[in-house]
Order: structure tokens, then sequence, then C-alpha cells
């Protein structure tokens, strides 16, 4: 180390620092340049991605031939006593995954970009904070060790941030902007402590080199260092207890839900997971709370999804609830931590799908509220066809990519526990339900855009954006947005295929375990059960959900309902899972999940509101403790100096009275001292 | 013997002076009690077996310590009278108390100090042949040093002295030339007469300068009394005496003159100048005094 | 004659002194009490030396002669100084410092 600083390893993974280095200086360029590179700047934008996807296509291709992990020393960050922190890139099988996934995603939402922003006049600046993002989530994926990950980590959360309140003209953007990134500061407090015991206990902060120190340092510091981390993750990927700023961050324009708050940046947390995954396996009891809240979080997200009544809420909740599985997977040791990273690719892909479809629905009729949609399957059917392929991806039919991913989940976590098995066996049921109640109400039924849109003329000019019309007029998406669309439902639909009995493989080595690959016509009775559950849950949403009346949505009028006072009563001393407990006891579930399970009020009960306290009850201690106490304090100086002041008078006659006086004390004190 | 006699003569003496130098209302007096005190504290240096001290005592301090005091006094006025009202709330009572403590413990620690009797210094003087040879070569010899230091020490008070009494002039020296000019000119503006001040005694029954001056038609003449002599009270300006003085010198003079008034009528005339004697000093005096 | 009587005369001169130092407010008068409570001192220094049958008493005395000399004069042009300026003996008056 400390050396060169480059290329110490030869060949094309020496140079793996262009992928990181291409996307930084398009963002810088496109950020500095100005208005200058308004006509072109998107061009750059979308060079600055895709060509690390090719450089990683073919770094992909040479790891085929030669499957080995590499690591390259960039350069010697920092040197604290024993512990090193290099700038290293660790090349192998998990990180190269996820540079394709980071980098193909992301190239291909930046292509539709071009087209959903084509009249935005911050396009530039879009793909600027863009290519930022993906710099710095390429170093996060690439990173070696736990320092490097967490600059990537604040690099992802900065672009999220900046992303998420792109439209900073609006409130709601601002304000979520601003939501997503306080909850991701908090979780970070996690990641931090995390780094700091590593630095005291482990030695080191290499992935590959904490869990044997801290095996050997003994005490609680592995488990503290596993909390602290799942605290991040936590965060990082919106589970229970701080979900709720992913709801909020569909603020942001739609590529940049698909690309972060979907395909990418949400999986950080679970990467983390992965990369951690030695370390879990010294905490067993850590590990089975990252399964709990995985599982928590598949449920929370759910029931979001199924009450959700805009396109993009219900998409991610359905993310919360697919990340969920992630982190159920991520729970479950080795063998989950391979279906972990295969569902998250899947996911990664159709969620894409799904995402830059709804973006092409609101693109074509201009909002995204499922009360004003309905019966699009006529007038935008590729859009239709699109998202349909998401769809069914994500419910799991068989042969498409959620199939494969989620069952190998479903089976790992029945290995493990049943309990856990039959959890995501339900959970698959759920997310069929609300996604078929989101495709039926999308673009089936009454073209209620129509029917409304007299009645809301007035309503939809106060509520809707400016830049939507009162009365929608359906215009299609340029081809732009759907060279995207195309291929990734082509990869919803054949991913599943391509990666199902190879990636166990591929994997095994990352996780230090070896699996039998599945066949593609693998199907045991878990497998007819997951099927039966998910059909189940198609059958209900479309009994549900095929005919549904005007009358039906005035309910929705309340769009944020008051808390209950059940929960109010108990948020104030139980923590936020209990929400669901609690809020069963409602009458309307349904309203609970449009607002998000209260989690923003549980949050504001159970953390702002002791803090709200604790800064009223700091300032009232400076108001009567401090400041008064300074004011008593000088004024009994005051007292004390007009009292020694009339000492102080200025006649020397009095002074030396004092004299005499003194004198004669000291020569008592003197006498009594000889004759004691 | 004779010390025992001395003693009971001198210590008394000096406390009785000294009392009077606290006492004497008028600095003067307080001056010349301590001169007393001086002497009799000589007085008890010589029983002490201390006649150089005895000597010093009586030339250092009362001829030049004293002397300067006096001097001072002259300098700045005799006629600044002290009031002898306490100003300083309790001062009195806090001192007296104070004092009487400390002079109570004084007396019980230094007045039991000695328990055994006086020695005698007669070896050490017969020794150096003499007491001042004896002091003598202590001070060159064991005390140089600090004689050394007390030299320097008188030498800076001198220049200090010096320094702090000198003042630089900064009007003009004022010479005969100008003074009879505004002499002149005081007369122009505001007729003040010319001619010299009448002096004291003039046309007085008695030659004393505590008399003033009286004019022709028997009123007192402003100026002709010592502005000190009147600053310290001791003008004969009573208002019983002086009419009759007035009238016994009117009657001495009454065939010189034809017009006889009576200072009694004088002041009926409203003469301002002659009923009220100014007990300020004039303006031009005062400064001259200051100076 | 005891020592012991020379000695309480001491303290009795010292204490007039320095009763006239606190009563009175002319400054000329304080400066002479200053110089009753030397005098009562060196009283006191030549009966120590007496007592002792050695002569340094009385050069101790001598010095104090001559510091109380030096010091008269010093005090003495103060004084004068001060009654330049403020035409007043009184030292309730020389209260400017204070301030």
């Amino acid at each position: 180390m400390g050396g060169g600083m480059f290329l110490l390893e030869t060949g094309l993974s020496g140079m793996t620092w262009v992928v990181i280095a291409l996307p930084i200086f398009a963002a810088a360029l496109l950020l500095l340049l100005g208005e200058v590179a308004d006509g072109w700047g998107h061009w750059v934008g979308v060079l600055g991605i895709a060509l690390p996807f090719g450089y990683a296509v073919a770094l992909f291709l040479t790891m085929l031939r030669e499957p080995a992990a590499v690591t390259v020393d960039l350069y010697t960050w920092l040197r604290i006593g024993a512990v090193d922190v290099g700038v290293t890139l660790l090349i192998d099988q998990l990180s190269i995954l996820f540079t394709l996934l980071v980098t193909g995603v992301g190239a291909l939402v930046a292509i539709y970009s071009i087209g959903y922003l084509a009249h935005d006049p911050g396009r530039r600046r879009f793909f600027g904070f863009i290519n930022l993002f993906i710099a710095a989530m390429l170093l996060l994926v690439l990173a070696d060790n736990y320092v490097l990950l967490f600059l990537g980590w604040e690099g992802v959360g900065l672009a999220s941030y900046l992303l998420i309140g792109f439209w900073q003209q609006r409130e709601a953007a601002a304000l979520a902007a601003k939501k997503a990134f306080l909850m991701n500061r908090f979780a970070d407090l996690g990641f931090i402590t995390a780094i700091a015991v590593l630095f005291a206990k482990a030695g080191s902060v290499r992935f590959s080199e904490v869990a044997a120190p801290l095996n050997e340092a003994g005490g609680p510091w592995a488990g503290i260092v596993a909390v602290a981390l799942l605290l991040a993750a936590c965060g990082k990927s919106a589970q229970v207890p701080l979900q709720s700023w992913l709801l909020d961050a569909m603020e942001g324009p739609t590529p940049v839900s698909a690309l972060i708050h979907a395909a990418t940046m949400v999986s950080a947390g679970v990467y983390l997971m992965l990369r951690s995954l030695p370390l879990y396996e010294l905490v067993p009891a850590v590990q089975v709370a990252v399964a709990v809240i995985g599982v928590l979080t598949l449920f929370v997200g759910a029931w979001i999804g199924a009450a959700g009544r805009d396109m993009k809420r219900v998409l991610a909740g359905s993310t919360m609830s697919q990340v969920g599985y992630l982190m159920l997977a991520a729970g479950l040791g080795p063998v989950g931590a391979v279906f972990a990273v295969f569902h998250l690719l899947t996911h990664g892909v159709f969620k894409a799908d799904l995402f830059l479809s709804v973006g092409a629905v609101t693109e074509s009729v201009g909002f995204g509220e499922l009360r004003r949609l309905g019966g699009l399957v006529k007038v935008i059917p590729w859009v239709f066809a699109a998202f349909t392929c998401g769809y069914l991806a994500i419910i799991g039919v068989p042969f498409l990519a959620g199939f494969y991913s989620k069952e190998h989940i479903i089976s790992a976590a029945w290995d493990a526990s049943p309990v856990l098995g039959g959890c995501a066996i339900i959970g698959a049921g759920l997310t069929a339900g609300y996604m078929t109640r989101l495709l039926l109400l999308t673009f089936v039924g009454a073209a209620r855009w129509t029917e409304l849109a007299d009645a809301d003329a007035a309503v939809a000019a106060a509520e809707v954006d400016s830049d939507a019309p009162s009365t929608p007029e359906v215009h299609h998406a340029p081809a732009s947005m759907g060279f995207p669309l195309v291929v990734l439902s082509l990869l919803s639909l054949g991913g599943g295929l391509a990666l199902n009995g190879w990636l166990q493989g591929w994997l095994g080595p990352v996780f230090g375990v070896e699996l039998a690959p599945t066949g593609l016509l693998h199907f045991d009775w878990l497998s007819y059960t997951t099927l039966g559950v998910v059909l189940l849950g198609v059958v209900v949403a479309v009994l549900r959900y095929r005919k549904v009346t005007p009358e039906w949505f005035d309910s929705w009028q309340l769009v944020s309902p008051p808390l209950p006072a059940v929960v109010d009563t108990v948020a104030s001393e139980s923590e936020v899972e209990d929400s669901e407990e609690v809020a069963v006891h409602s009458v309307d579930l349904a309203a609970i999940g449009a607002a998000g399970l209260y989690a923003d009020a549980l949050i504001d009960r159970a953390a702002v509101a002791p803090v709200a306290a604790l800064t009223e009850s700091v300032a009232w201690a400076e108001r009567r403790v401090i400041r008064d106490g300074t004011d008593a304090s000088w004024r009994a100086m005051g007292w004390v100096s007009a009292l020694s002041r009339r000492l102080q008078n200025g006649s020397i006659r009095t002074y030396a009275l004092l004299l005499t006086a003194g004198t004669a004390v000291a020569l008592l004190s003197m006498l009594i001292w000889v004759w004691m | 013997m004779f010390t025992t006699l001395v003693f009971w003569v001198a210590a008394p003496l000096a406390l009785v002076m000294a009392v009077g130098t606290v006492v004497a209302r008028k600095v003067v007096h307080s001056a010349i009690c301590l001169c007393g005190m001086m002497v009799a504290l000589g007085a008890l240096y010589a029983t002490l077996e201390a006649p150089f001290l005895f000597v010093a005592q009586i030339l250092v301090y009362t001829g030049s310590i004293v002397m300067l005091f006096l001097f001072t006094m002259m300098l700045i006025g005799i006629d600044t009278q002290e009031t002898l009202v306490e100003t300083i709330r309790g001062q009195r009572v806090a001192s007296g108390i104070a004092i009487g403590a400390l002079l109570l413990l004084l007396v019980l620690a230094v007045g039991n100090a000695i328990a055994g009797g006086f020695g005698t210094l007669e070896d050490d003087n017969a020794h150096y042949s003499g007491n001042a040879q004896g002091l003598a070569v202590l001070i060159f010899t064991k005390y140089v040093f600090a004689f050394e230091a007390a030299a320097a020490l008188v030498l800076t008070a001198a220049l200090a002295a010096m320094v702090l009494a000198h003042t630089e002039r900064r009007s003009p020296k004022v010479r005969q030339r100008e003074s009879a000019a505004a002499r002149i000119r005081r007369y122009a503006e505001s007729g003040t007469s010319p001619a010299p001040e009448a002096g004291p005694g003039v046309y007085a029954r008695a030659n004393s300068i505590a008399y003033p001056a009286l004019l022709p038609d028997g009123s007192i003449a402003g100026g002709s009394v010592s502005p000190t002599l009147l600053g310290r009270g001791d003008a004969v300006l009573n208002a019983e005496t002086l009419p009759a003085l007035v009238t016994e010198a009117a009657a001495e003079i009454a065939g010189e003159l034809p017009v006889l008034t009576t200072s009694a009528q004088a002041s009926s005339a409203g003469d301002p100048a002659a009923t009220t004697v100014s007990v300020e000093p004039a303006p031009d005096d005062a400064e001259g005094g200051a100076r | 004659m005891s020592p012991n009587a020379y000695l309480i005369v001491s303290a009795a001169l010292f204490c007039i002194g320095l009763a006239g130092v606190l009563i009175r407010r002319n400054a000329v008068v304080m400066f002479m009490c200053v110089e009753l409570m030397l005098n009562a001192a060196n009283l006191a220094l030549v009966t120590f030396s007496k007592v002792h049958s050695e002569l340094d008493g009385q050069v101790a005395a001598f010095f104090t002669m001559v510091v109380a000399a030096a010091e008269v004069v010093v005090g003495l042009a103060i004084i004068i100084t001060i009654f330049r300026s403020k035409a007043s003996l009184s030292i309730d008056d020389a209260r400017r410092m204070r301030h």
C-alpha cells in the first residue's frame, strides 16, 4: 500500500476505478458548466453511466472466464494507529453483479429520463445528480472496507436528498427530501458507531477482516456492531421502523423513484447485510432480528401498498415489502444471502420496469392518483404491456423473474423456520393482491379520468400540480421512454430464467456455500402452496376491485385520517413496531394503510416529541437556571460591591482606620498564638 | 536616680506634648507641641545612654524637620483653619475603639516583653572610645550598605521635593512697568485707587497689625489688615470694639478735622466699602499666597 | 527604672500619633502625627538597645531619623502640590483618586 497509486493490479480489473471516475467526471461537468451544457448535457449524463456499464460488462465477461475476487489498492486514505483505511476496490462476484445492476438500470433510467424530463428546465441538473448518485453507488458497492463504503453510503444519501427535492419549488418535495435526509442521518448514527467500534476493537475496517478479531475480542462488541449496522441498513433500506421516508420520497421524479428508491439505493442496506454476513454469523440473535425486521416490513409494506391511493405510493409500499423479503433472506445466513442477491437483482429490474411504466402513465395522463385513473388499457396499451410484464414478475408467475427468486427465499425461510416461511408465503399472496389491485384500478374498468374530469375540474385545479391539465389529454410517451421499458420488460420476463441455477454457483464462493443449482422446472409442494396463495390473492383482488364505483372513492376524500385515539395513547410509550397490533383496533384499515400506518405520527410522538420536550426543558433550564442564575450572580456581585464600595470611600483616614483595626487583629492573633 | 527623675519629668512631658500635637486647633500650635515632644524624647534618649541620638534628635527633628513643617505652613497659609467637625460618620468612635484596643494589646505585649532590667552600653562605648564613635564604626562597617542606601534615599527625596515643588512659569513675568500699567488700567475701569493700600494701624489707637486702618471719615479701610490675620480671625474687627475705637480716634483728632462723622453715620450713609471688610482675600492676594 | 516603662511610653506615644492620623484632617498635622509615631518607634529601639547592651538599636534609630527626614521632604512637597491644585489642606478633599 502507498507505493504506486494505480494499477497495482494489471488487466481490466486494475482499471476499475474508471467506472467511478466517469460518472463523477460527468456530474462535475454537468453541474459546473451550467447553462452551456443545457443542450447536450443529458447525453453526457447518459454516457457517464453507459460507459461504466460497458466496462462492467467487459469486466464481467472476463470474470466469467476466470472467477476470482480481486482487490485494487488505489490509495492509502487514512492510517490511524494500526488501522489502515485504503481507497481499495473489491471486485468479486457480488460487487460485479451490483455494478451491472446499478449501471445497467441506471443507464436505462437515464435514457428514459431524456424523454421524461424533456420539457423540464432542470434536466441538466437532474443528470448531474443522477451521475453523482451512480458514482456514489458504485463506490458503495465496490468498496473494500466499511469506511469507503460509508463514503459512498453518504454520497447516495446526498444524491437521494438532491433528487427527491429535485423540484425544490414544491414544498412537499422539499419537505420529503429533508425528511429522507434526516431519517437517513439518524440511521447513519448506527454506521458511525459500528465504524468506531471496528476501529477500537477489530483493528481493521475491511469486510473480510473484521469478524475474526471481533470474535476473539469477545464481549458484546460483535453484537453492538451488528445492531448498529442493522440500524444503518434499516434507514437506508426503509425498513421498519425507519420506513416512512420512502413514501414521501415519491415526491421526486419517477425515474429517480425507479432507480434510487426501488432498484438500487434501497438495496444498499441489504448489500451491507450481505457484506457483513461473517459478522452476523457470530451473533445469531441479531441475525434473527434482521429476519424479523424483514418480515415485519414485508407486511407493513404490503399493507401500505394495498391501501395506497397513488400509483407511486403503492409501488413504494411494494418496494418496502420486497426489500423486506431481501432482509428476511439476508437474515437467513449464507444460503439466504445468495437468494437475497437473486431477488435483489430481479426486483431491481421488474420494480424499475413498474416504476417507469407508472412514469409513462403519469406522462400520458398527467397524474397518478388511482381515483382518477382506470381504463387505460385501451389508451396506452404498450405501457399496459410493460406494466403487466413487471406485474407478472413481481407476483411470481412461474418462469418469470420474480418467481424463481422469491421461491428460493421462501424455501430458504421455510428451512430456517416454518414461521418465517409461512410469513413469506402470506407475503407473496399479499403482493399478488395489492399488485392486482393496482393493475385493475389503473388500467381496467371505467375511465374515471374522463368521468371525473368535469366534476373534479375545480378540485383538480387546486390539488393537482399546475402542470397537470384539468381535463387530461393523453399524449404518448417518446421513444426514449419506450426503449428502457422494452428492455426492462424483457428482463422481467426472462431474467429469472437466465439467473436461476447459475447464480448459486457464481455467488457460492462469496458466501462460502455450496448450493446445488435447481432446475428451471423444479417444483415442490412449497412452490405449489405459494402459487396457490398467490392465486388466492389475485382472485380476491379481482373480485374486490373488478368493479369499483366512484362512490367508493369518496371514502378517500379524507386523505389523512386523524390518528385513532387508541394509537394516540399507546404510542406515547410504545415503539413504532406496535403500530400494527394497535391499529387493528381501528375500523378503517385502508385509511390506516393510506396514512402509512401513522408512522410519521408515531415517530413524531416517539422521537420528535420527546426531543422537543427535552429542548423545551433545556430552554426552560437555560432561562430559569442559567440566565436567572447568571443574573443572580451579578446581582449578588453588585450587592457585595455596593457594600465593599462603602469601605473604598477614597478617604485616606478610613483606610488608616482599617489598617489600624487590621493591625490590632493581627497583633491579637499573634499574642493568642504565642500564649497558646 | 537621676535618670529616674529625668524619666518622670520627660516622659509625661512627651505624652502631654504629643496629646497637644493631636488636639491643638491651630497647626502652629501642633508644630510647637511636636517640637516639645521631640525635646522631651531627646531627654529620654539621654537617659538611655544614647548621647549621640539625643543631640541628633534635637538637631534633626526640632532643628530641621519641624522647621520644614513650619516653612510649609508659611508657604501654604496658616490661615486655613480646620473645622473640627468630623465628616466621616463613626470615624472618631471607631478610631477610639481601634486605638484603645491597639494600645491595650501593645501594653500587654510590649509592656511585659522584658523580664530583666537594663543592660549597660558602657562597655561598648568604652570599646569604641565613645558613643558617637561606636555608632560611626557600626554605620560605616556593619551597616554601610544601609547607610549608602539611606544616602541615596535622601538624595532622591531632595530631588523629588524639587521636582514636586517646582512649577514652570506659564505667564510672562510681571515687571514694574506692567504692574503699574495694570494698576492705572484698574483705576480707569473700576475706580480702584492706584495708590498703595493703607497700612494697618493708621489712625488706630494701637499700632498692632491686627488693627485695621481707618479712612478720614472714620470707616475701616478695606485691605489694610493682612488676609492671613483675617483668615485666622486675629484681626480686631469686632462690631462692639470698632465703633468705640473709631469714636476715640475721632475724638483725638477732633480739632484738626472740621467734619466729624461716626461710623454709625458712615454705615447709614451706605458706603459699602466702609462697613464690609473683605474677609476673603482679594483675588490677587490669594494667588500670591498660593504661589 | 524598668525598661517596660519606656516601652509603655513608646506604645502610648505611638497610639497618640495614630489617633492624630485617624482623627485630624489637616494634612500637615497628620504628617506631624506620623512623625510622632516614628519617634515612638525610635524610643522603643533605643530602649531595646540599652536592654540588650548593643549599639545596633541606636543605629536603627539613626536610620529611622534619616528616612523620616527624607519622608518629610517628599511628603511636604506632595502636600504643597495638592494644596496648589485644590487650595485645601483637608485630606478629605483629596479623594479624587477614588474615581
